[in-house]
């Protein structure tokens, strides 16, 4: 019986196959926006927790500048940092792994006749330490090189490619901007970060030849520092807040004109957002879903209309109500299930496509996709309720004179 | 024959509307029909035929009085318990043959025994039988566009004998028919109605036609005007 009625209910679809059609393109859409939206957001998520584990573990950045506060504004001045405060933590600050100094700035680098615009980072060794990067062949800088600051650079993988392609770099001179320096490592391959970012597009020198032939500033942006695995980076925190208030003279009456940033938190905070933009995005697929259930009432409405003369036939040759009932709710289901199919194909195609085109993993789920199955069974038995009960209580007589 | 008549009316009233607007389609008839009849209805337009045949079929309940169906008071049956009623003992056919559009003869058969719970392929037997007795083998797969009136109305009377009710209800079932066509109709009723004991209660406006019954009933204004019965019926 019920098979007989899936059955009736294919063939009236297929009947009116543009017509069926365009009434699912809603739940098509919902469903199809909802599974995407929910993979992509997966993937994101996973991506940010591989990146957590890729910047470093247990990582911590100090900047100047007091902590950015919801609508304080643009700060005045802002006090750099500087060696001062580099000696300080590397001197003070216990439970530590390593502290180094960083600053950036994006410069073209040329070499024969390629060129590409790329992070140069003036460090020292530590920084690879910090943020748990391995060389893939070559060496660090030498304690020399680091000192008298010289023109010695590691350079990443997606440098290496443009410049040398799979060759070896070792040796080579490269111009960054009006300088030559001379490549000494290869930094292994970190891919792209969760923000999208080519992590693999730098080039690391030494902190002071950076700072005297790149930036012209001694100025220090970010100082990195990894906790040791016994250490909770909440209590490095303190410590450097201490340290940091200590050799900058901030008084106690007065705020901090420095931060320090746990990156454990920004990801978390990052994966958070995420989630939140899922939601926010469900909650559109949801008003489209609601789009394509009444888009499903409205066609069943017209298909009771229409048929009113069968059910008519059928209620006069013994179909109990719940049979006419039972015929629509299925017909409704049916419809709404194969909206949700297309919606899933669809939207799995596009989860697809994004992740590789974001270079996000693609992490489809059964439980979302049988989540979207079931739902769209439920919109059409619920949308489609109210239709099939109106052709239910139909009289049959009157249903019969109906042309 | 059982004692009591398959068809019972007791002063049975069908108003529409109120008041001003009252329309008396049915003015308290009484009337009993028995088992194995064939029972022709004639009268004017608005008389209160179709109104008497929704009634006897089960479709409709009167406003006042009493309808008995095989000893029960079907008139006070709510609407799921007539359902059973007219799938289990009750034919119909009708003037626009009824048949479900872009659905084969054989499946428009079928249809009542679906509502009576019966597996498929005993559904198809029953269906291709009763096709056959209608006379239109080899049509069973012809939808009704691909069908003659006569043939549709054929598949309508296959329709209401698939289930080998007691009773059959047509309303004017030769209305849509020519002369012969009508002619070959109402011998299949009457064989049905002689060989298979099916009751029958036919609407006719012709008198030819009412001939083929063993009994004539005459309305005029919801009452009963005359309700003769054939010598060599009786
Ligand atoms: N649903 C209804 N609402 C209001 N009045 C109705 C309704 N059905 C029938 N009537 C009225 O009841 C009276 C009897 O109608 P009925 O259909 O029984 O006539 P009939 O004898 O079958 O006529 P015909 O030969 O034209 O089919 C008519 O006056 C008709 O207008
Ligand atoms: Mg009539």
């Amino acid at each position: 019986m019920i098979w007989e009625t899936v059955r009736l209910a294919l063939r009236s679809v297929r009947r009116n196959a543009l017509r069926s059609f365009l009434t699912l393109l809603g739940i098509v859409i919902g469903v199809a926006a909802v599974i995407a939206m929910l993979t992509i957001g997966s993937g994101t998520t996973e991506k940010v927790k591989a990146d957590i584990s890729q910047l470093g573990s247990n990582l911590l950045i100090v900047r100047a500048g007091r902590p950015a506060a919801p609508g304080s504004g643009p700060q005045q001045t802002i006090r750099q940092l500087g060696e001062k405060e580099v000696a300080a933590l590397t001197a003070h600050l216990e439970g530590v792994r390593a502290v180094s100094p960083a600053s950036q700035k994006q410069v073209r680098v040329v070499f024969g006749t390629e060129s590409l615009t790329s992070s140069i980072t003036g460090t020292d060794n530590a920084y690879l330490d910090a943020r748990d990067w391995k060389l893939a062949s070559g060496r660090p800088f030498s304690e020399s090189e680091v000192r008298g600051g010289i023109n010695v650079c590691l350079i990443g993988e997606t440098v290496r490619q443009q410049f040398f392609g799979s060759g070896d770099p070792d040796g080579a001179a490269v111009r960054i901007g009006r300088v030559s320096c001379k490549v000494v490592g290869l930094l292994e391959a970190k891919g792209y970060s969760g923000f999208g970012q080519d992590q693999d597009n730098v080039v690391l020198m030494p902190l002071s030849a950076f700072q005297r032939r790149i930036a012209g500033s001694r100025d220090i942006e970010t100082i990195y520092v990894a906790a040791d695995d016994a250490t909770p980076t909440q209590v490095v925190q303190t410590r450097i807040e201490d340290i940091m208030r200590d050799t900058r003279r901030v008084t106690a009456d007065r705020e901090d004109d420095f931060s320090v940033r746990d990156m454990t938190q920004i990801a978390d905070a990052m994966a958070s957002a995420t989630a939140t933009m899922t939601g926010m995005l469900g909650a559109v697929a949801g008003v489209s879903l609601l789009v394509g259930g009444i888009g499903i009432m409205n066609i069943m409405l017209v298909s009771v209309t229409e048929r009113t003369r069968e059910i008519g036939i059928r209620l006069a040759i013994g179909a109990h109500e719940k049979h006419i009932l039972i015929q629509f709710l299925v017909e409704a289901t049916v419809l709404s299930l194969l909206g949700g199919l297309i919606g899933i194909a669809i939207g799995l195609a596009l989860a697809g496509a994004a992740s590789l085109a974001l270079s996000i993993p693609f992490a489809p789920s059964l439980a979302v996709v049988l989540l979207a199955v079931g739902f769209s069974a439920l919109i059409g038995m619920v949308f489609g309720f109210f239709p099939a009960l109106r052709g239910a209580r139909l009289d049959p007589i009157e249903a019969l004179r109906h042309e | 024959m059982s004692l009591a008549p398959l068809i019972a009316f007791d002063k049975v009233w069908k108003t529409y509307g109120h008041g001003e607007a009252e329309v008396r389609a049915l003015a308290g008839i009484d009337l009993a029909i028995d088992e194995g009849e064939f029972v022709a209805i004639m009268g004017p337009s608005g008389s209160g035929k179709s109104t008497a045949m929704n009634i006897v079929g089960c479709l409709d309940t009167p406003t006042s009085g009493h309808y008995g169906f095989m000893g029960t008071d079907a008139g006070r049956l709510d609407r799921n318990r007539r359902a059973v009623l007219r799938n289990l003992y009750i034919g119909f056919v009708f003037q626009g043959y009824n048949l479900l559009p872009r659905t084969t003869a054989a499946e428009n058969v079928e249809l009542p025994l679906i509502y009576r719970g019966v597996a498929a392929h005993e559904r198809r037997t029953l269906a291709m039988k009763a096709l056959a007795e209608v006379g239109l083998e080899g049509r069973e797969h012809h939808t009704p566009a691909e069908l003659s009136g006569g043939q549709q109305q054929r598949v309508a009377i296959a329709r209401a004998i698939v289930t080998r009710p007691t009773l059959l209800v047509a309303d004017e079932p030769t209305g849509n028919l020519d002369t012969a066509r009508s002619h070959e109709i109402m011998q299949l009723l009457t064989s049905l109605n002689q060989d298979a004991g099916l009751t029958i209660v036919m609407v006719t406006h012709e008198a030819d036609i009412a001939a083929y019954a063993g009994r004539t009933i005459a309305f005029r204004d919801g009452h009963i005007a005359s309700d003769t019965k054939k010598l060599e019926a009786a």
